[in-house]
């Protein structure tokens, strides 16, 4: 029984020198999986206890992360039965856009920081973008 | 079975040149308890109150739904214990003592004892004394685990190792949890190990229990706060707070039951909060035994 949590491997990686808190990096790292599609809907995944030993993290913190998941409706758990991904086929796309729009209010936050009007963010949004095209375009000739 | 699996309330032992006072704590089955403190702050006298090695003057200590130290012979069939001062017969391999405990405890597992040898890469057919302080470690911990007790008690497993067999003692710590009904208790002054893999974590100074409390609600509670303060606009008072650093306009304060209104509380008085930031379990216990120490001698 021992020996199956040791080859169990999760893939995901916590890092001691982020200073986020752990939780926070598992959740992080289960959305992205989820996200680009390599956990799909209603797949299982490790079990709290599972998953705690393969990372050699607590317990309690590894709850917490797929607590707050549930929360986001990212996962379902059941009672005695562990956890899925919750099985709704948008999710990954669902999970990308929250991660745009959190990037876009970002930019919206620093480009009111800098007096900049909401012409002129978009206008710059628009220059990223079509450089963001053509850089792509370039790396398809070479 | 026991909800808890460790019991103190207020506990008391004095000694001509130190006391432990008012010790109180519990651990939940199924969970590991990270005890931490400096050298000489209690956390040997504790365990040792614990195992029935030393008897308390005053409180009561539960075992595992034993009452100690009256009922520990009982109680010590199901604990392993794992301390520095540990002897183990020199002139004798491992698998002697294998063989030894297997006789004593009904409930020794022989293959996952061979098991944790080799993930541990020790030879059983090696004396003790020729065994490295790491390779004694290992095999204490080895024969502690494989008579599969519901609560492991180790002082200061990880202190002296290398970082690869700190990471397999603590791997095999975790591992050993993996059915829910066991507890580990272990003493550390390595607070990075502790906050790991532990669900609890108490704190020990000066023969006091300063703080006890779930690992993430430590981590939650605990927060630095950069404030930006206007001339004439004083320091905001905020709740739990244990330190203020920093200079006159850019005051640090440190929270012990941080919330995120306290932002906008400080905000409304005319603060800005430039930065909150989360503490290391470190920093979380320094700054804690400082204040302590500092409220004592004020």
């Amino acid at each position: 029984m021992y020996t199956q949590y040791i080859h169990m491997h999760s893939g995901i990686v916590i890092s001691q020198s982020d200073s986020r808190p752990m939780y926070l990096q598992i959740m992080e790292q289960v959305k992205q999986r989820v996200a680009v599609g390599e956990w799909g809907p209603g797949d299982e995944i490790p079990s709290i206890r599972q998953l705690a030993m393969d990372l050699r993290v607590s317990v309690i913190t590894i709850k917490r992360a797929y607590l707050e998941l549930e929360r986001e409706g990212v996962i379902v758990t059941q009672q005695g039965k562990g956890s899925i991904v919750a099985p709704d086929p948008d999710l990954g796309s669902r999970l990308y856009d929250e991660e745009f729009s959190k990037h876009l209010a970002k930019v919206a936050q620093l480009g009111e920081l800098l007096g900049l009007s909401s012409e002129e963010i978009a206008r710059r949004t628009k220059e990223a973008s079509s450089r963001l095209s053509g850089a792509s375009r370039t790396k398809e000739v070479v | 079975m026991n909800d808890v699996s460790v019991h103190f309330a207020g506990v008391s032992k004095r000694y001509p040149h130190f006391s432990l006072e008012e010790i109180h704590f519990e651990l939940p089955t199924g969970s590991i308890m990270g005890f931490i403190g400096a050298n000489g702050a209690g956390k040997s006298t504790t365990i040792r109150i614990l195992m029935g090695l030393v008897h308390q003057d005053t409180g009561t200590v539960e075992v595992l739904g034993h009452p100690m130290p009256a009922d520990q012979a009982a109680a010590k069939m199901d604990i392993g214990f794992v301390s520095e001062d540990m002897r183990l017969y020199g002139a004798a391999p491992l698998a002697w003592h294998m063989e030894f405990l297997r006789g004593i405890y009904p409930r020794w597992d022989q293959s996952y004892a061979e098991n944790l040898a080799r993930r541990f890469d020790l030879k059983p057919e090696q004396k003790i004394k020729g065994l490295s302080h790491g390779q004694r470690v290992k095999a204490a911990l080895l024969l502690a685990l494989a008579r599969r007790p519901r609560l492991l008690v180790l002082d200061e497993p990880t202190t002296g190792l290398d970082p690869v067999a700190r990471v397999e003692v603590l791997g095999e710590l975790m591992a050993a949890l993996a059915d829910e009904e066991r507890t580990i208790l272990f003493s550390s002054h390595n607070t990075l190990d502790v906050e790991n893999i532990s669900d609890q974590i108490t704190f020990i100074d000066r023969g006091r229990i300063i703080d006890s409390d779930n690992k993430e609600a430590f981590l939650d509670r605990w927060r630095r706060l950069r404030l930006l303060l206007p001339p004439d606009v004083v320091v905001p008072r905020l709740p739990g707070v244990v330190e203020v650093g920093g200079s006159g306009r850019l005051p640090v304060i440190t929270t012990n039951c941080f919330d995120p209104v306290m932002v906008s509380v400080c905000n409304d008085l005319g603060a800005t909060v430039e930065a909150v930031d989360t503490m290391t379990l470190e920093e979380i216990f320094v700054a804690n035994v400082h204040s302590r120490r500092e409220r004592l001698t004020a």
